[in-house]
């Protein structure tokens, strides 16, 4: 990209005659009383992962015993993570594989759906391409909930409530996915070469897959980790489709052994419930650490053309 | 967002228009990529759109079934304290919290675009990982964190002997809410600005600064007016988020049972009325009003931002 370019070359001569100052736009000089202020938003958004972290080597008990932000006597993180494993008969286990089943299907069904849609718009020309766009634009403002009533009577109707189907349909439509691999491919993919590739002989499909995929690459990590994110922390679609405890992901398991503690009767098992958290944010913790190269550039590129 | 053009960005060369791009007739091909997504389309979000306006426009009965009773369901809503007790609670939430997320995320923005910090790539990945927290979780933990048993607030009285008032008290539910929110989401539009930072042309900074501009001045007269775009995206997408607030509070009832009533947001409130309550064709009347001003709001927001630019 263009500015990347010019952030990182190296100073030219023209530069190099303004050495006698060395803080220029391009290399300002470091603020320790900025680094501290932006420290303090820093602080803010590690403090309760930190909270999270240190409760979950507590036992319950000693949840209640000991100061919030320090660790106590007892290190009970493994078998915590062996209880939040074991309980119930391993029901987090469960949680954790239909999460996964929800995840791959739905948010890589959407991604797919996104990259096909997102491509045709931005190098077809097709009948009634306007309104599909206006369409999925003006969709992307209705509140999710909105469309959640009358999409479980629906599912209810056709038998779909209370299975994995009702959770992944919703999830393969993500018009944010779709718009960014739109503006993605405008960009990524020259016309000449897409030109080039027909007259070689080459199929519509085939171009997709050889030539055009490879160029959208970023924009695809980028779409899948976001509907990854929206997946992986669906709430109030489970919530309302799935009944049967056996479906849950883990956003519902988690919060119904919260529930339990204040149900008369219900066993308070809140040291499982923060090691649960725990195990819940990992994954995409390390997915996004991991990635960070490629949803980066392709955020940059995509969401924020406009 | 909704323009029918393809976006670009100003001082970057515009993608070009597909119209232009060749001379090759419309063709059906394109169908063939977006059919599959359309087709998805239609059944999660056409469908229930039209589905929720024809609930809207009956009324089930125990005697005598379902009749047809036109707008009544809306003039129901009109004169419904408890949806309008919601709606003011949701307004109240997005004057308050979102200029406050967007201010913290713009501010944090500029300052690691500045490149003045130390470390600023960890500053960046850091304060976006709360992103990656499910609101289920991030509501559990703030939960416990205001918790006067074992959270951090019961530790801080405990310890210097004070009483904090008690976030979840039914006087600052709704800022313990928002404090979530923020949390959630400083980091997400954080990163949007300063992706839209990033591309802006180091040129007009080396201009700026031998016409002897200030710091400030170069931010409000060169990185604001370039990020614009941004900005109105995260705003429209803010006042989405905030009309639809549900997850943080209906978790939170648990913990706070006396301060979160059945009707606490507009969504919870059609949420109650439609599993608690069977009230399938008020919930849907209540669910396109807020649909509606949703998205009058959005547009309005958006045409604001984008006549400023004119």
């Amino acid at each position: 990209m263009a500015a990347t370019t010019t952030r990182t070359r190296r100073p030219g001569p023209a530069l190099r005659q303004r050495r006698r100052r060395p803080h220029s736009v391009n290399h300002p000089r470091r603020s320790t009383l900025l680094t501290v202020l932006t420290g303090l938003v820093l602080v803010y958004s590690l403090v309760p992962l930190a909270w999270l972290a240190i409760n979950a080597t507590k036992t319950q008990p000693g949840l209640f015993d000991s100061f919030g932000l320090w660790f106590d006597s007892d290190f009970a993180l493994w078998s915590n993570i062996t209880d939040t494993l074991t309980y119930d008969d391993g029901v987090f286990v469960r949680w954790l594989l239909n999460t996964l089943l929800y995840v791959v299907a739905g948010a890589g069904g959407a991604t797919f759906l996104a990259v096909l849609g997102g491509y045709a718009l931005a190098k077809f020309q097709f009948p009634g391409k306007r309104a599909v766009f206006a369409v999925v634009i003006g969709a992307v403002a209705v509140p999710g909930t909105a469309l959640a009533v009358p999409t479980f009577l629906m599912f209810s109707e056709m038998g779909l409530t209370n299975t994995p189907w009702a959770v992944i349909i919703p999830s393969l439509i993500s018009p944010f996915g779709l718009y960014l691999m739109w503006v993605f491919a405008a960009d990524a993919i020259p016309g000449e070469l897409l030109e080039a590739a027909r007259i070689d002989g080459a199929s519509e499909l085939r171009t997709f897959f050889r030539v055009s995929l490879p160029l959208m690459a970023p924009g695809i990590v980028t779409v899948l980790l976001f509907t990854m994110v929206a997946t992986w922390n669906n709430y109030f679609l489970p919530l309302i489709m799935i009944k049967d405890p056996d479906w849950y992901p883990l956003t519902l398991g988690l919060n119904a052994w919260n529930a339990q503690a204040s149900t008369a009767g219900g066993e308070a098992i809140f040291n499982l419930v923060i090691t649960g958290s725990l195990l819940t944010i990992l994954p995409l913790i390390v997915a996004f650490l991991l990635l960070q190269r490629y949803w980066q550039s392709g955020l940059a590129a995509g969401s924020v053309k406009e | 967002m909704t323009t029918l053009s393809p976006p670009t960005m100003a001082g970057r060369p515009a993608a070009p228009p597909p119209r232009k791009r060749s001379t090759r007739r419309r063709s059906w091909v394109g169908w063939g990529f977006i059919a599959p997504f359309m087709v998805v389309f239609a059944l999660v979000f056409l469908a229930p759109i039209a589905y929720s306006i024809y609930l809207s426009l009956f009324r089930e009965q125990m005697v005598g079934g379902t009749s047809f009773v036109g707008l009544d369901n809306y003039q129901r809503a009109f004169d419904d304290p408890k949806f309008w007790e919601a709606l003011g609670r949701v307004s109240l939430f997005l004057v308050i919290q979102v200029p406050i997320m967007l201010g913290i995320a713009l501010l944090v923005a500029l300052a690691i675009d500045s490149g003045r910090l130390y470390g600023k790539n960890f500053f960046r990945i850091a304060i976006f990982m709360p992103y990656a927290v499910p609101a289920v979780v991030a509501t559990l933990m703030w939960g416990f964190i205001y918790g006067s048993r074992f959270g951090l607030v019961g530790n801080i009285n405990d310890t210097f002997n004070v009483s904090l008032p008690n976030p979840l008290s039914p006087d600052l539910v709704l800022a313990s809410i928002g404090n979530i929110v923020t949390w959630e989401f400083v980091g997400y539009n954080m990163l949007i600005f300063y992706a839209a930072l990033r591309v802006i042309p180091h040129s007009l900074y080396e201009a700026a600064e031998i016409d002897g501009a200030s710091q400030l001045r170069m931010i409000t007269a060169i990185k604001l007016p370039a990020i614009r775009g941004a900005l109105v995206i995260a705003t429209i997408f803010s006042i989405i988020g905030s009309f639809q607030l549900f997850n943080e509070p209906s978790i939170l009832q648990n913990l706070a049972p006396n301060a979160i009533t059945t009707y606490f947001t507009p969504n919870l409130f059609t949420y109650s009325l439609s599993f608690s309550g069977q009230q399938h064709n008020y919930a849907a009347t209540v669910a396109i009003l807020m649909g509606l001003l949703t998205m009058v709001v959005a547009y309005v927001v958006q045409l604001r931002g984008m006549r400023k630019e004119a």
